[in-house]
């Protein structure tokens, strides 16, 4: 079910066992520190016992000087095998008889020492003082090697490792049964967080296996996901209805520009055809005051209509679906300069435009954008001998290529800058300019659709220049810069 | 190249048909120009129907058709014309004031000819009327009627 080792269920069993070790490992080494008093005094005091005993049987063989008798005496010794000498000084501390008779010179002290017990070389020795009536014989020295002792404590390790790993061995399998109870539970709460995060579904739900702690979390990681889940489908079904309205609207005002495309235009066609008819029909017995009215008539429909049809198409772009695709900025500026050569015919203009990036949008929206910004530039350079419009690519940083187009026709006064966008917003006198004021305004609506912003910087007579920038994330570096005049 | 090369013009709005009428006068076009004002009344003239059982016989060699008309509109007639083997060869201009994307498209899937959007601008409107008039009824040449019926 998992592929790998969960470490919880690892780090419970090493917290279970290292637990059970210590506790066991404790508890055997208190017994065999006790076992190990317990053990010493119980020797001293044997060998205490031995001696007194000893000590009592042998006045008669000190008292009588019957080396003989202490030696028989002494021989006694050897119904314990950890005795390993012992001896019988006279009161004036001569040696008088040793145990075992053939011991070493050097393995029994050649004096008596201070009364009482002596540790000695891994061994324990006393010297017991022989009396009678009151009266000092002698002295008995006995001498155990401890090894009862020692045997005893190493049978005791023994069997404490033993116990050790036989406590480990039970509460490594003990602990692997119950640790269950605790680990899978969590496993299981974390194995649906993971399903929750990777799949994004937040219907799956955990299922409590107890109701401890982790049941708890895992009814309130459940609540959780509902309340999840429950925002969700309500967020969706608001977005459904906001987008049914929003299609509403959008059918509203499809409707609208319809019927303005429709019903609007045909009695301005009248007003304009009629005059026009009625110039060819009475033009003759017109006076010229009449002819001019007839004209301003058809101006005036002709006007009307291109306000009409401007506004349509600036309705339009909002509603239009938008296609991203790789654009050439300097191949769209070229076919839109070719197209501006009716305008341009007979003056002077000096282009310059550098290498543009590529950007990513809708070609046709963005010919929109630099034909308006270039018909502009070649329109209020109109009364410059020498007109100069320049293109270029601003510093791309923050995000955004910015690409400006320059001027050194009429510009503007700052002043104004907040109206140059506006719907029907103009600054100069159609008499002076003409245009809808419909040109910018469609400019900053393609470029805000693709994310971008526009503004410009302008002195008046001096020129403007506007920037668009797009969001760079789809832009990127091209070559070749082209130069012409 | 004998027949009478009649217009047949389906319009709504009787300043449009004075325009209209105008225009092809204006430019000496000398074909009888058969003005209906709704789609049915179309209809009615096209399979000689109707007030039309006892027009002459013949197809006009030019329909021109306005989209927005009462009880049958223009792309219903359109419709009906080009699913029509009968009808189906005449040639259909539509002539209207919608510069709407969908009307467009719309004409062009059901089959039509050519689609005119009625300029403002009196002189375009003049100009476009002829250019289509000429077009169609003059330089056009239908299949041979005989064929057109065996159909």
């Amino acid at each position: 079910m998992f592929p790998q080792a969960p470490p919880i269920r690892r780090k419970l069993m090493v917290m279970l066992l290292v637990t059970c070790g210590a506790v066991v490992m404790v508890t055997c080494l208190s017994y065999f520190i006790y076992e190990f008093w317990t053990f010493r005094r119980t020797t001293v005091s044997q060998l205490d016992l031995l001696g007194e005993v000893i000590a009592n049987n042998s006045t008669a063989a000190l008292a009588f000087d019957s080396a003989d008798d202490a030696q028989q005496i002494l021989a006694a010794l050897a119904a314990d095998r950890h005795i390993v000498a012992g001896g019988l000084y006279t009161a004036q501390g001569a040696l008088f008889a040793r145990y075992p008779a053939a011991l070493a010179e050097g393995m029994i002290p050649a004096a008596p020492d201070t009364d009482g017990r002596h540790f000695v070389g891994g061994g324990l020795a006393i010297f017991q003082p022989v009396m009678r009536n009151g009266k000092r014989l002698g002295t008995l020295y006995l001498r155990s090697d401890l090894g009862a002792m020692y045997e005893r404590l190493k049978l005791f390790a023994g069997t404490g490792a033993l116990v050790v790993l036989a406590s480990l061995a039970l509460a490594f399998f003990v602990s692997r049964a119950l640790q269950r109870q605790i680990s899978e539970p969590i496993l299981a709460l974390a194995e649906t967080a993971r399903a929750v995060s990777d799949r994004h579904d937040y219907s799956v739900r955990a299922v409590r296996q107890s109701a401890d702690e982790i049941g708890q979390l895992t009814d309130a990681f459940n609540h959780m996901l509902g309340r999840i889940q429950q925002l969700n489908q309500e967020l969706e079904q608001r977005v459904l209805e906001r987008t049914a309205e929003l299609r509403a609207a959008n059918q509203e005002l499809e409707a609208f520009s319809y019927s303005v495309s429709h019903d609007l235009r045909a009695p301005l066609r009248h007003i304009g055809g009629f005059a026009v008819m009625l110039e060819q029909h009475a033009g003759r017995s017109l006076d010229d005051k009449g002819r001019r009215y007839v004209a301003v008539i058809q101006d005036s429909a002709t006007r009307m209509g291109q306000l009409i049809d401007d506004l349509l198409t600036f309705s339009r772009l909002g509603r239009s679906e938008m296609r991203r695709e790789p654009v050439k900025l300097n191949e769209l500026v070229e076919e839109i300069r070719q197209s501006l050569q009716a305008e341009i015919n007979g003056r002077h203009i000096t282009w310059r435009v550098a290498a543009l990036p590529h950007v990513s949008g809708d070609a046709a929206l963005l010919r929109q954008v630099f034909a308006n910004l270039l018909a502009n530039a070649v329109k209020y350079t109109r009364q410059r001998a020498e007109a100069r419009i320049e293109l270029g690519a601003d510093g791309r940083d923050a995000g955004e290529t910015v690409i400006f187009v320059r001027d050194n026709g009429a510009g503007f006064d700052m002043k104004y800058a907040d109206k140059l966008f506006g719907v029907f917003q103009r600054l100069h006198h159609s008499d002076e300019f003409e245009g809808t004021g419909v040109g910018l305004a469609t400019v900053r609506r393609i470029v805000q659709r693709h994310g971008g912003r526009v503004w410009a910087e302008a002195k008046l007579q001096e020129g403007a220049t506007f920037f668009v920038a797009l969001p760079s994330a789809t832009a990127r570096a091209s070559s070749a810069p082209s130069k012409n005049s | 190249m004998s027949e009478p090369k009649n217009i047949l013009l389906a319009e709504d709005n009787p300043l449009d048909i004075e325009m209209t009428l105008n225009a092809l006068q204006t430019n000496h076009l000398v074909n009888e120009v058969v003005v209906v004002r709704n789609g049915a009344e179309a209809l009615d003239y096209l399979y000689a129907r109707g007030a039309y059982a006892h027009r002459v016989a013949g197809d006009p060699a030019l329909v021109l058709l306005d989209i927005k008309m009462p009880k049958v509109d223009g792309l219903e007639v359109l419709h009906c014309m080009k699913n029509d083997a009968k009808l189906r060869s005449i040639p259909v201009v539509m002539l209207t004031s919608s510069r709407e994307e969908s009307d467009l498209l719309q004409s062009y899937k059901l089959g039509t000819n050519a689609y005119v959007v009625k300029p403002v601008d009196f002189s375009s409107f003049i100009e476009a009327v002829t250019q289509l008039s000429i077009f169609w009824t003059v330089h056009n040449e239908l299949p041979p009627r005989v064929a057109r019926e065996a159909e």
